[in-house]
């Protein structure tokens, strides 16, 4: 097949897609982060940053967040060694982000003679492929620890270090049996294989015939993030910080940047694994180009719908709030009212104009099932990601001979006990 | 492009291998290592077996060198601890032109083999292919390095416990 410049820009395009939709989710991570533990913590949370007034329920403190680190100044300590120091932070973050290549977001879209595959590489061995690189993702935090020349950090990327050799062990063990129920490596096979039915009313979803390889995968996703409680790493009260202690600015802000993005790419590895990955649940790609119509008048009418209650909402909060602040404030949920009433507005319209349109062409409705696909893929990610927060201010941290007993003693043997009754109900039941 | 490259790749492994030999820190030295196993990885790729480029990266880059850094971040040496190099520069130099001289034979003697003809098949290099050549052709090596493995594990487990 020759290749064009169209087919470069397809996957350039791609490309961009999948690191657009990791960085974009960074800030809602934050913002997710803060505004969850106070919701946990029955506190307010950050609602003072401020946009001429407006402050999005604390969504400004990101901007804020980033003036702060881009104007601090760069500490770098006289002993440390320079070039490990600096290349660290850039490690951890790089590989992180390359390892976003074999996720799948939409089944395969075939416009016209062109079929093209929803995601940057469609490797045989594609979810090996993100172990692999997030294994090379521990040299980051490795050598920040051992390059400061701090006994505190050395401590942190020591223990990373035997966090994740143990950890990995569980998570690609927990794989095999997904690949044994799937007979595949491939992510959008195995996302093809969760489309069928269970028992005709349960999606075959991995969580659903893998239930104990789903709990040990997101136990070790949750070691392998360093996210608590497994964040012994960098654990406060113990080693003041970990491996970023001497690090300030922007290059601290990477490591943290990358621990956030790492969340979403387990998140990632969770959903398509697990539950179901790009399917919309009952509704097979097929199914889903049949009913295009139907759908795109269901989300085009929900979605106008939804954003219009949202506006009446802010309306409601804004007339709550007048005369409170006395400044611009008081006209906040105006302003994002008067934006979801457009946003809405226009759904309401393309959906009014979609009842007087004939039948839709067939990349139509193949493209309106890859909307719906992505949509699905997103929602449950964006769930996980909220899962990893909640977890986060809902457990205390391990001790570390815990930490090891759960991974060493625990974790592997019942692994194993899950390749075997998997293996032995695939060879009784299904064969 | 393909040629550059593998120029590229190929000179990267053969420096880090080079700089793991020279270098004096032993942390340089592991991640000089971790270089030229990443090069090598990549040079798999060009040839399109994925596979035993995940393997390469996974069990090499990944899981072995992830334990032998974890062993020098724990014996943590300092400088002054270090040997003086017991090579001197003269001794190297010799070296090197000795090594370079029995490279540039072995060219001239095994340059010529022939690029193989035989096409190469769809599955070359892919998990599936691995797999069945482990566990049918190869069954008999596989189980025996299980084997050795086993017997390697038993023994650091009677030499670290003084008392069992």
């Amino acid at each position: 097949m020759a290749t064009s410049w169209v087919d470069y820009a397809i996957i350039g395009g791609k490309a961009i897609f999948i690191w657009g939709f990791a960085l974009t989710l960074l800030p809602v991570l934050i913002w997710f982060e803060r505004k969850g533990a106070a919701f946990i913590q029955d506190r307010a949370g950050p609602n003072r940053a401020a946009v001429f007034g407006i402050r999005l329920a604390g969504f400004i403190h990101n901007i804020a967040d980033v003036v702060k680190l881009l104007m601090k100044e760069m500490m770098i300590p006289p002993m440390v060694n320079r070039a490990y120091f600096m290349i660290a932070p850039v490690i951890g973050f790089t590989f992180i982000l390359t390892a976003f290549a074999v996720i799948p977001w939409a089944d395969r879209l075939v416009i016209g003679a062109r079929d093209i595959p929803m995601q940057v590489a469609d490797l045989n061995a594609g979810i090996l492929y993100i172990l692999a690189i997030t294994s090379l993702n521990v040299y980051g935090i490795v050598l920040a620890g051992w390059s400061s020349n701090n006994k505190f950090a050395l401590m942190g990327g020591l223990r990373s270090t035997a966090q994740m050799i143990s950890y990995e062990i569980p998570l690609g063990l927990s794989l095999v049996g997904i690949f044994m129920v799937f007979q595949s490596a491939q992510l959008n096979e195995i996302v093809r294989g969760q489309g069928d039915l269970l028992f005709g009313f349960l999606p075959k979803w991995g969580v659903f015939v893998q239930p104990l390889g789903a709990l040990l995968f997101i136990v070790a996703a949750f070691a392998e993030t360093n996210r608590n409680p497994f964040d012994l790493p960098e654990g406060e009260s113990e080693i003041v910080a970990g491996y970023h202690v001497e690090y300030s600015g922007m290059r601290f802000a990477l490591f943290y940047m990358g621990e956030y993005v790492a969340i979403v790419l387990s998140s990632a590895m969770i959903t398509t694994l697990f539950f179901g990955g790009w399917q919309v649940p009952y509704f097979p790609t097929e199914k889903l180009v049949a009913n295009a119509d139907t759908w795109l008048k269901v989300m085009l009418s929900v979605g106008g719908v939804g954003a219009l209650a949202f506006a009446a909402l802010m309306f409601k909060f804004s007339h709550h709030v007048r005369g409170r602040f006395g400044d611009l404030r008081e006209q906040e949920g105006n302003i994002l009212g008067l934006m979801h009433v457009v946003i809405g507005g226009a759904m309401l319209f393309f959906f009014w104009k979609t009842l007087s349109m004939g039948p839709m062409p067939e990349w139509g409705a193949r493209t309106v099932a890859a909307v719906a696909q992505i949509t699905s893929f997103a929602i449950k990610t964006i769930f996980w990601c909220w899962v990893f927060i909640w977890v986060r201010w809902s457990l205390p941290r391990f001790r570390y001979d815990q930490l090891m007993r759960l991974g060493w003693k625990q974790m592997i043997p019942l692994s194993f006990v899950n390749i075997f009754v998997t293996a032995l109900v695939l060879l009784l039941v299904w064969r | 492009m393909q040629a550059i490259l593998f120029y590229l790749l190929a000179t990267l492994a053969v420096a880090g291998g080079l700089l793991m030999v020279g270098l004096r820190n032993p942390l340089s030295c592991a991640f000089s290592l971790i270089l030229s196993l990443v090069s090598l990885a990549a040079l798999f790729a060009m040839l399109h077996a994925e596979f035993v480029f995940i393997l390469q990266v996974l069990v090499y880059a990944g899981a072995i060198m992830v334990l032998v850094i974890f062993t020098i971040m724990l014996l943590n040496l300092r400088k002054e601890e270090l040997e003086e190099a017991p090579v001197g520069w003269m001794r190297g130099i010799f070296t090197a032109v000795a090594c370079a001289t029995a490279a540039f034979g072995a060219i001239r003697i095994f340059g010529d083999i022939p690029p193989g003809s035989a096409e190469l098949a769809a599955d070359f290099g892919s998990m599936e292919a691995v797999g069945r050549s482990m566990l049918t052709d190869f069954i008999y090596p596989f189980e025996v390095i299980s084997l050795i493995l086993l017997v390697a594990i038993v023994g650091v487990v009677l030499l670290a416990k003084k008392v069992i």
